[in-house]
């Protein structure tokens, strides 16, 4: 798991590289979270992530729902085919409220 | 999950919606205001489309839709009028939401130039809201541009009844134990369909304390499937003691459902909004189920006390589930009257009865040979009930005209204000039915006729005048059926054909020779030559002289004909007449030695023989002297190869197309016979002069015969023995 910082004057993304699984849950969670402290808006960019379970979907759940509560609004951007497809079954993309590009013939 | 077909169906229906759509704005433009049946149509179709839409996050039509939704639901409220400003916002409203919903699927997305007009008719009925409404919409018309891409999700699903329900809460455990909720979900998704899923995070504590190895979810489900609930409970065996499963076969009662809420942790009444939203529950039956145990319990905080308070419950979520299911129903109302059938199964039993037709003749034929006169009745009784089968079969792919007729409403009123003519489109034997696939071809050629007689045939409104006829020019659209064949009328009220002109123009173009006598309907057929046009100016519409020619094409192409009525100064009709079906025709069965032909019935003029004089000429030359006119004729024994000499007779068939007679000669000629059209494979799609075949009652394959092509083979052969006599 890689996660690089990116800051551009208050906002900032952070590429998280990939699995979010079980395995490196406990690893992104802090980060994830010094992200909402540290910028106005955060932003997470998850085109490299390779796998998400539900350890990885809680950490994203988590961080929206922590975002809302100190007053930020955190925005996913560039899911991965892997995010989208967890987001989709667990039809969790319209709590988001991120955009997800999907072209036709991802679709399964 | 099956989103594809659904999509399919979705396509379909929105095409349909939107013509009931574009109809009642037409009517209400006609009429000049409109009536509140052709206003609800409008909305219903509307207000379906975006659901719809919406469930297949189609969120660009659902945007746009929204906007028109809003005007609409203004006028219901009598806020606002129809004028035909208006009307013609709606249309091309209309028109680009057909566009939206063509590009369903198209990965490259709308072109520029479509959001353009998208953004600008957007605009326009944004115009038409009030400040309130201003707000929701601005919100719909900020959309990113990305949102206008053609995308698909494929969660969501369709809200239907029937289905399980299922509860999970997975304990804290169970993802230190190496299981995946998420797995449980696919592996449920083998089962069957998650209709809609919701899930659910609450139980997960502030960042502080959350322990990102623990699992917090949850999980409401709507599920369908045609397990039992051992199956579906055994997809949970592993984690039956990690966490909390409760599955609800379809229609539990209230009661199950209710105690489902009450057993697990969240609020009660979130949940009771979830089973809403998961379609589990209607809002009714969840209502109904609470009030009944607000009954045992005393009123302290209750569910249904809540729910119908609606104070605390969004309205907007209920109102969503409830339109939801409110849009499933009128679906299913409206299958109830119709029940569509995929064309390939149509074409399916229509070549099985073909079949079963050359079976019945074999049948009879073998019949008629026994001489059993018992069997021969029993022959005949089936053939009988073949033809009745066969029939109404055809019938079957019989469509009304009408549609196609109403579609031309549109164009004629859109053509009428670019040319600036005052024109009334007046249609009449809607109800007229014919072969599916003709209707499907017939589009092209009535809106060369149409757009023809607009810019041609109307005069404009000061000449009118003049001629002391009304300024409203009128068109019409007419269809009957005529002993075995459909008539298609187009009929004008304008100056009628310019016979003169006509032929002085064909003099010109060397399309005829000076002092033939030509009757008038000979005369108008010049019209439809290749090239030929009498316009004095060439409009965007016509006057190129190409269409006519194209027309012709087609429905010739339909083995139909067309004739001309006009009466100067009163009005042109255009006559189509098409066959019936072109499945199955009449033909006329000739024989040469061994082998069988057929000659479609209506082609055949005359049959002679051959007199001894003709046969003995037949070296030299290939034509005859017919009543003192030159019949020019084809041997099919030369044309096709077929050896031996004719034994007895010979018989000439006169065959007429396109105003050129032709002689075919033949051996036997073998009468009447009901063909059943087989398509020839691609091998032979060069082979020159035969159309199809057909199977006889003996099994033998007779060829047809392509008469038109032949008919041309033959002038063109007579006009070279010509120069070389």
């Amino acid at each position: 798991m890689n996660v690089t910082f990116n800051r551009e004057s208050g906002m900032c993304t952070a590429q998280l590289e990939g699995e979010m699984t079980i395995y490196t849950a406990a690893e992104i969670k802090p980060m994830l979270l010094s992200l909402l402290d540290d910028c106005s808006e955060p932003e997470i960019d998850l085109s490299q992530v390779s796998e998400i379970d539900s350890a990885g979907l809680q950490l994203l759940l988590l961080a929206k729902r922590e975002a809302s509560r100190i007053g930020k609004s955190i925005r996913l951007v560039g899911h991965s085919p892997a995010v989208v497809e967890c987001l989709d079954m667990c039809n969790l993309t319209a709590l988001f409220g991120d955009q997800v590009v999907l072209s036709s013939q991802q679709k399964q | 999950m099956n989103l594809d077909q659904a999509l399919q169906t979705f396509l379909v229906e929105a095409r349909e919606l939107l013509q009931d759509m574009e109809d009642a704005l037409l009517s209400i433009e006609q009429q000049g205001s409109g009536d509140e049946e052709a206003i609800n149509a409008i909305f219903r179709a509307a207000h379906t489309i975006k659901g719809t839409a919406g469930i297949f996050a189609l969120d660009a039509i659902v945007a746009f839709t929204h906007v028109v939704e809003s005007v609409l639901d203004r006028i219901r409220k009598n806020e606002l009028q129809f004028d035909n400003e208006l009307t013609s916002l709606f249309l091309s409203s209309c028109d680009h939401i057909n566009k939206l919903v063509d590009h369903i699927g198209d990965e490259s997305g709308l072109s520029a130039d479509l959001q353009a007009v998208g953004n600008k008719v957007q605009q326009q009925l944004s115009g038409y809201l009030n400040e309130e409404l201003h707000q929701a919409d601005s919100t719909s018309a900020s959309l990113p541009e990305l949102h206008q891409d053609s995308f698909e999700s494929s969660g969501g699903g369709v809200v239907g009844s029937d289905n399980w329900h299922i509860s999970l809460r997975f304990g804290p455990e169970v993802l230190r134990n190496g299981m995946d909720p998420l797995a449980f979900l696919r592996y449920l998704e083998r089962l069957g369909q998650i209709v809609t899923i919701h899930t659910l995070a609450d139980a997960m504590p502030t960042a502080a304390e959350m322990d990102p190895e623990s699992c917090y979810l949850g999980f409401e489900i709507s599920f369908r499937s045609d397990s039992d609930k051992a199956t579906i409970a055994a997809v949970f065996d592993f984690v039956r003691e990690d966490a909390t499963v409760h599955i609800l076969p379809p229609r539990s009662r209230i009661a199950a459902y209710i105690e489902v809420i009450k057993s697990l942790p969240e609020d009660e009444m979130q949940l009771g909004q979830l089973l809403v939203l998961c379609g589990s529950l209607t809002e009714a039956e969840l209502e109904q189920g609470l009030k009944e145990q607000a009954g045992i319990t005393p009123p302290s905080k209750l569910l249904g006390e809540i729910l119908v308070d609606d104070g605390d419950v969004q309205p907007a979520v209920v109102a969503a589930a409830l339109a939801k299911q409110q849009q499933v129903k009128e679906v299913k109302a409206k299958q109830n009257s119709v029940i569509r059938v995929d064309a390939n199964k149509l074409d399916q039993l229509i070549n099985l009865i073909g079949e079963m037709v050359i079976a019945g003749a074999g049948v009879s034929m073998h019949a008629q040979l026994s001489g059993d006169s018992n069997m021969q009745e029993a022959a005949s009784t089936i053939m009988h009930m073949i033809e009745e089968v066969r029939d109404s079969a055809l019938t079957l792919r019989m469509v009304q005209i009408g549609e196609t007729f109403n579609r031309f409403q549109r164009v004629v009123r859109d053509v009428s204000k670019e040319i600036g003519k005052d024109i009334r489109l007046d249609i009449g034997g809607a109800e007229t039915e014919l072969d599916k696939t003709v209707v499907d071809k017939i589009g092209d050629p009535l809106m060369h006729l149409v757009r023809n007689s607009m810019d041609h045939g109307i005069e404009s409104a000061e000449l009118r005048q003049a001629r002391g006829k009304p300024a409203q020019g009128v068109l019409k659209l007419n269809a009957y059926h005529d002993s075995g064949s459909i008539v298609i009328e187009v009929s004008d009220d304008g100056g009628g054909l310019n016979r003169d002109r006509i032929l002085q123009k064909a003099l010109e173009r060397d399309l005829i020779q000076a002092g033939h006598n030509l009757s008038d309907q000979e005369i108008y057929k010049l019209i439809f030559e290749a090239g030929f046009s009498t316009a004095e100016q060439v409009t965007n519409l016509s006057g190129r002289g190409v269409g006519m020619d194209v027309v012709r094409k087609n429905i010739e192409a339909l083995r139909g004909t067309i004739e001309i009525d006009s009466t100067a100064g009163e009005g042109t009709t255009i006559r189509i007449r098409l066959p019936l079906t072109l499945a199955i025709i009449d033909g006329f069965l000739v024989g040469v030695a061994d082998a069988a032909f057929i000659i479609p019935l209506d082609m055949v003029v005359e049959c002679l023989e051959l007199a001894d004089i003709d046969r003995e000429a037949m070296r030299d030359r290939n034509y005859i002297n017919l009543r003192g006119k030159v019949l020019p004729y084809l041997q099919l024994r030369n044309l096709f190869g077929i050896e031996g000499e004719a034994t007895g007779r010979e018989n000439i068939i006169v065959v007429q197309y396109g105003g050129n007679r032709a002689g075919f000669v033949v051996d036997k000629l073998m009468g009447e016979f009901q063909t059943v059209i087989k398509p020839l494979g691609k091998i032979f799609s060069n082979l020159k002069g035969i159309t199809g075949s057909t199977i006889l009652g003996s099994g033998e394959v007779a060829l047809i015969l392509d008469v038109p092509m032949l008919v041309e083979r033959s002038a063109s052969m007579d006009v070279k023995s010509g120069v070389a006599a």
